[in-house]
């Protein structure tokens, strides 16, 4: 079916469903449930015409998306963002002129002198488009001409908390949707065994037990429940509660099924509540569930040499490189939105030691995981981006000797990196000063970054609005410009 | 039902019955164009009835036009004088009855050339550029708003004050043809709107279902097998109201009435930001549990939790129920600015209080003035000043469980004043937050974009003009003289916004369906009188005693009524706004699994103290934990009795909340909520089916059960079910319950014993086991 025929057919039914009294919550629509559960051909809401929201607002160029988010705020000084002159000024300090005011973290204010430090790795140019990339990240390296670098990245808080908030949610305090949740409200589900927005995680090895995650990154916010992401875990259970109890097989469980549906058909002769019949197709997607996540997470069908270009780790369950396997995976089962987090970025002192291994972790994985998509014609429509909450000081946090120095946050100026779906590969966008503390070219706020998400999936995010408290919620608030010198 | 027939039952009930029912409605309906109680949508005026065949209808400013302009055309034309075009303003009675600035030719209405007013020629202007609203707004008319602003002009274009500020008076009792069913006065009222809407009342709810309702609306827990023969068997006139004011006096009354408190209050055992520390608060909860039992009038559970603390000669336990306004998150986070929080734990008291007592939310106004209420951006601020006086830290240190101000229980305050307090026998005392004026007043500002770091005109505390203007003769200029505003006379909001969420608790949805939102946005009364009946009832007549006034509700016959649904109520009130029938609803999170713990017979029914770890999957917290979670970094499950207490008493790691109960759509305590969701998704069918918590539940059940001598296997599937769902299963039901018995066991060559264990889980899964009916 037409993606955008879907679009409307999912919303024809949750509006329609809203007259019937059900609310959108009635029937479940969204991350958890497929919307197009019933026969197609006997679908009564396929009848319909009007819809609400009209999403997609025009062709999209993504159908999914993989966001590998870097918590802690990785230093671009370190990775992308490579400025020789700082190496030149090492020690001196950070002139106010440039500062210009900017605000410090508690950590650094109290410090006499800021000592500007260039990375102690080498930078390289690769590819036709001739990217700068740091020694710390080879296979990225190797893979620049399909990636769109923005070096111009700026944010509003200073702190992980809000700053990570504000990237998932558009708002620095909690409260609001995340992104993947807004995409499922907007955009509905593309499969009919799976959430539509799932979640992993993993623990860096460069600073590990640094920043803490919070469940309502991906959160629901105000939005219905159903478009809650589902994190996938590496436990014994990857969905909370998916196995059968000891001793219970899925010979029996169907029996149950069977037999639970009868008697709740029953009832509803009793009661005559239109609701019941939900509950039903909810036990059965539930049902469905129970084969497809671990199907999914299942990775013993994975060629020896697809698992080697994901790097030593690929096999190593809960690892970012196990992760991104897990999420090219759930793209090819038509997940929308995969959302991975990976912790351990927030390099205060000893950068230089921490930042290795954090590199390491994710380098390989990340090349191969895109070019992965490629190779089976799947980056073509889905969008992957790379990045942080923050970026890093170009002046030195607590001790600084040849080898060792920390950077503190710094929401001025970072890089991310996107690939696929529409966005321009072997590119570079926005410039910083010599010494990479300010924007001076093409600045891109995050509000920005997601308007430009929403975009490649023909939503106009002045558009994709919900009403909550009598005020209309979007994911970029009242700001954001689509950026479109990143896209194709 | 084979699969043809199936497809056309769906047809009928999703598609035909609702649509007819939208259609037939509209039809029947006195005022055609009731706004949507569904705000969560561009409201939709769906069904074009065309207004022009019918001259007889009357449009009301409040209920008609009021939602059109505040949707559609407040963002420009409305409170906001920095946003303002035009000077146009459709907010104040004078707005309207203008010329217009630039031109003073035309006038905004003309009401005795109505199609000559400007408001009109606008709407319907085809040039983009002139339309209104404008296109780019993405805020669209639809025919039928156009036609209603058109017919409210050739009416004459009254205007009238926002429905919810003014006060309420207490409206005569209407007469109805239903008198026999009514009960009680709020009864009356029902069946008023009931007879207009060509619907009828519904029959008293078959006893056995009407037991487990109350159980559950009043004490949060399922009846006994014993207490619903009880009460099958007590054919005294009486009966029913025995058990009500039995249950009414029952400690577990303030429990269930706590866990409803505890949404509102925002209340968690953890910090809420980053690290998110574990904090002390718990003996608050306990005030809150003490409080309802003790049946404290409604004036002064607010009064001692809004300034508790600056009461003359304040008791220790006034003191203990401040705690309320320190429920807000509170960061450890090393680095932060500590003025950014604290001024961001000063704006959600004032968030929060005015959810709660005003039902407005103002925080819009935080930044700017707000688009679609009268309270402007110094409004916010000079409310936000009642709360800005406390000498607190806007940054914590790790470690701290109750950062100042704070309040220190003793052994010896437990034995006294404080006995509600339930110390554990091995602590010798408990610090917890509190509020505390400082010596020295701290200056409020208003804060541009509520920032911070901007400060501009200096403001006094003060409450919403609107609402009613803050009596500063008499009353001090502090949270003591903000609690007198609350409960004076004349407010126009509290005891609508109180009586409102008592309501929902009952039925599901309140009479103004957005609880937290009495403002343009907010959705309308569905029945005003009857809301302002029980308003000034619970304020004058009961005097804000909460117990008397919720066995009104539930001695009502509007209450007792059967939960079956009617056809003809479905075609023509499909959402069941006006109480045909008593709306079957999902049990709240803490319920379904409290049902599970007591009628399994494992609940530790044992009242207060600190929060408990009951089971929970391994690794939820260390998973997303980093260096700093102290005491929270791992989850360390309680062992013995702790394990099997109420949900109320469950734990809250606010950035990881307890799974069994966000799956059910319990809300993160992040901030204050009024009403919460109700989903069906397939986690909460897989938590039922395989969380152990409920896997034991079932076990424990069953052999009990199971192991009882001399009945007949029909008599023990009959008790199972009737001890999970309440009520006795008929013949057909009965022979699947036996049927899955025969196939279970033949499957799994299982014990009959550990096939009844099946059937237990089964029953555990059934839809109503889950419902209120």
């Amino acid at each position: 079916m037409e993606e955008i025929h879907k679009h409307f057919l999912n919303n024809n039914r949750r509006n329609f469903l809203k007259k019937a009294g059900l609310g959108i919550g009635g029937l479940a629509l969204g991350s958890l449930m497929d919307p197009f559960n019933f026969d197609k051909n006997q679908d009564p809401f396929s009848a319909l015409g009007s819809n609400t929201l009209n999403l997609p607002n025009f062709a999209p160029k993504a159908k999914r998306i993989i966001y590998l988010f870097q918590s802690g705020g990785p230093s671009q000084l370190d990775l992308f963002d490579y400025k020789p002159k700082l190496n030149q000024l090492r020690g001196s300090d950070l002139p106010e002129s440039v500062r210009k005011g900017q605000r410090l973290t508690g950590m650094t204010s109290g410090q006499a002198k800021f000592p500007l430090v260039g990375s102690i790795y080498n930078f390289k140019q690769y590819g036709e488009s001739r990217a700068w990339v740091s020694d710390l990240m080879p296979y990225v390296g190797k893979i620049a001409d399909e990636l769109c670098f923005v070096k111009s990245m700026h944010t509003e808080a200073i702190n992980h908390d809000p700053a990570i908030t504000f990237f998932q949610t558009g708002s620095q305090q909690p409260g609001r949707p995340s992104m993947g949740s807004w995409m499922s409200y907007g955009l509905g589900s593309l499969n009919n065994n799976l959430p539509s927005f799932v979640v992993l995680l993993s623990n860096g090895t460069g600073r590990p037990k640094g920043q803490p995650l919070y469940s309502r990154l991906w959160g629901n916010g105000f939005l219905s429940s159903l478009h809650q992401g589902v994190q996938f875990r590496s436990a014994k259970d990857p969905v909370l509660y998916l196995k059968n109890p000891d001793g219970v097989s899925s010979q029996e469980r169907r029996k149950m099924l069977n037999y639970l549906a009868e008697l709740n058909h029953e009832q509803e002769a009793i009661f005559g509540d239109p609701e019941i019949n939900n509950r039903i197709a909810q036990y059965e997607m539930a049902y469905r569930m129970q084969t497809s996540v671990p199907e999914t997470m299942d990775i013993s069908d994975e060629p020896d040499h697809i698992l080697q270009m994901y790097g030593p780790n690929a096999q190593n369950p809960g690892t970012y490189a196990a992760n991104c396997i897990q999420a090219r995976r759930l793209i090819e089962k038509d997940v929308r939105f995969v959302q991975l987090y990976h912790m351990g970025w927030d390099q205060h002192e000893n950068l230089p030691t921490q930042i290795k291994g954090q590199s390491s972790d994710v380098d390989q994985p990340t090349a191969a995981l895109i070019m992965d998509l490629k190779q089976r014609g799947l980056l073509e429509d889905t969008l992957v981006v790379w990045g942080g909450e923050f970026g890093r000081t170009n002046y030195c946090q607590g001790t600084l000797s040849d080898t060792i120095y920390g950077r503190d946050h710094h929401p001025r100026s970072f890089t991310i990196f996107m690939a696929g779906a529409g966005v321009k590969p072997g590119f570079s966008y926005g410039e910083t000063d010599d010494i990479g503390y300010n924007i001076i070219k093409d600045p891109v706020h995050v509000h920005d970054l997601q308007a430009t998400i929403l975009h490649q999936f023909g939503i106009d995010h002045t558009k994709m609005i919900y009403k909550h408290q009598g005020r209309r919620f979007r994911l970029t608030d009242v700001h954001g410009e689509v950026n479109k010198n990143l896209l194709l | 039902m084979n699969n043809k027939e199936s497809n056309s039952y769906k047809l009928l009930t999703y598609f035909l019955i609702p649509l007819l029912g939208v259609l037939f409605f509209k039809y029947l309906s006195s005022t055609p164009f009731e706004t949507s109680i569904d705000i969560n949508e561009e409201k939709s005026y769906s069904i074009n009835t065309s207004l022009s065949n019918d001259n007889l209808i009357k449009v009301d400013f409040n209920f008609d036009v009021k939602p059109i302009l505040s949707d559609k055309c407040y963002a420009c034309h409305g409170p906001d004088d920095k946003v303002r075009k035009a000077n146009l303003r459709l907010d104040l009675e004078k707005g309207f009855y203008n010329s217009l600035q630039d031109d003073n030719s035309k006038l905004v209405i003309d009401r005795k050339n109505p199609n000559e007013s400007e408001l009109i020629k606008r709407i319907y202007h085809e040039k983009a550029n002139e339309v209104m609203p404008p296109p780019e707004s993405n805020r669209k008319l639809t025919n039928n708003e156009k036609e209603i602003l058109k017919k409210w002009i050739e009416q004459g274009a009254q205007w009238q004050p926002h429905w919810s500020y003014t006060k309420p008076i207490l409206p005569k009792i209407p007469k109805t043809t239903f008198s026999n069913w009514c009960n009680n006065e709020v009864d009356f009222f029902i069946a008023r709107k009931l007879e207009t809407k060509g619907l009828k009342p519904s029959k008293n709810e078959e006893k056995e279902i009407l037991i487990r309702r109350l159980y559950f609306d009043l004490v949060g827990l399922p009846p006994s097998l014993e207490n619903i023969d009880d009460f099958l068997n007590d054919s005294s006139n009486n009966a029913y109201e025995k058990r009500v004011d039995q249950l009414l006096s029952s400690k577990s009354y303030g429990e269930r009435m706590a866990a409803i408190w505890m949404d509102l209050a925002r209340y968690g055992d953890s910090h809420g930001y980053q690290d998110d520390q574990e904090r002390i608060m718990w003996p608050w909860r306990d005030w809150v549990i003490h409080s309802f039992n003790t049946n404290l009038p409604y004036d002064k559970f607010i009064t001692w939790q809004i300034a508790g603390d600056m009461l003359p000669d304040a008791t220790k336990e006034q003191i203990l129920a401040s705690g309320f306004n320190r429920n807000h998150k509170i960061t450890q986070e090393g680095g932060v600015v500590p003025e950014e929080y604290r001024v961001e734990y000063v704006a959600d008291r004032a968030i929060t209080t005015s959810k709660i007592m005003m039902g407005l939310t103002i925080e819009c106004a935080r930044c700017h003035s707000h688009k679609f209420d009268p309270i402007s951006h110094e409004d916010f601020f000079s409310f936000y000043s009642f709360f800005n006086n406390v000498d607190e830290d806007g940054l914590i240190i790790y470690g701290e469980t109750a950062p100042k101000p704070n309040l220190t229980i003793k052994k010896a305050d437990i034995k006294g004043e404080l006995n509600f307090v339930n110390l554990p026998d091995s602590i010798n005392d408990v610090t917890l937050m509190v509020m505390k004026e400082s010596e020295n007043l701290r200056n409020t500002y208003v804060l541009n974009r509520g920032s911070y770091d901007s400060p501009t005109i200096k403001v006094n505390p003060g409450t919403p003009q609107v609402v009613l203007p803050f009596d500063y003769k008499n009353n001090p200029a502090n949270r003591i003289g903000l609690s007198k505003w609350f409960f004076n006379d004349n407010n126009p909001l509290t005891s609508r916004v109180a009586v409102n969420r008592i309501w929902q608790q009952f039925f599901g949805i309140g009479i103004v369906s957005t609880p937290d939102d009495f403002g343009s946005q907010g959705s309308k009364p569905i029945n005003p009188e009857l809301l302002d009946w029980l308003a000034y009832t619970y304020q004058k007549e009961d005097k804000w005693d909460t117990k008397k006034f919720i066995k009104r509700i539930v001695m009502s016959s509007t209450y007792r009524q059967s939960s079956k649904i009617k056809k003809k109520s479905l075609l023509i009130d499909s959402d069941n706004m006006y109480l045909s029938h008593y709306p079957r609803q999902k049990l709240s999170a803490e319920m379904i699994r409290d049902n599970a713990l007591a009628s399994s017979g494992m609940l530790v029914n044992k009242i207060g103290g600190p929060s408990v770890k009951p089971m929970q999957p391994p690794g939820l917290w260390d998973e997303v934990t980093g260096g700093g979670g102290g005491s929270l970094a791992f989850y360390n499950p309680d062992t013995g009795e702790n394990l099997f207490r109420r949900s109320l008493y469950t734990f809250w790691k606010r950035t990881v909340p307890p799974p069994s109960m966000m799956i059910f759509d319990a809300p993160t305590r992040d901030f204050c909520v009024a009403v919460r969701q109700k989903t069906s998704t397939p986690l909460q069918a897989l938590a039922l089916m395989n969380d152990p918590q409920y896997l034991m539940a079932a076990e424990y059940l069953s052999k009990k059960i199971y192991e009882i001598k001399n009945i007949s296997k029909n008599d023990k599937i009959i008790k199972l079910y009737r001890t999970v769902t309440g009520r006795t299963p008929n013949e057909l039901e009965i022979s699947k319950l036996d049927s899955y018995l025969n196939e279970v066991k033949k499957i799994n060559e299982y014990s009959d014993e550990k096939a009844f264990t099946s059937l237990a889980i089964l029953v555990y899964n059934l839809d109503e086991t889950t419902q209120k009916s």
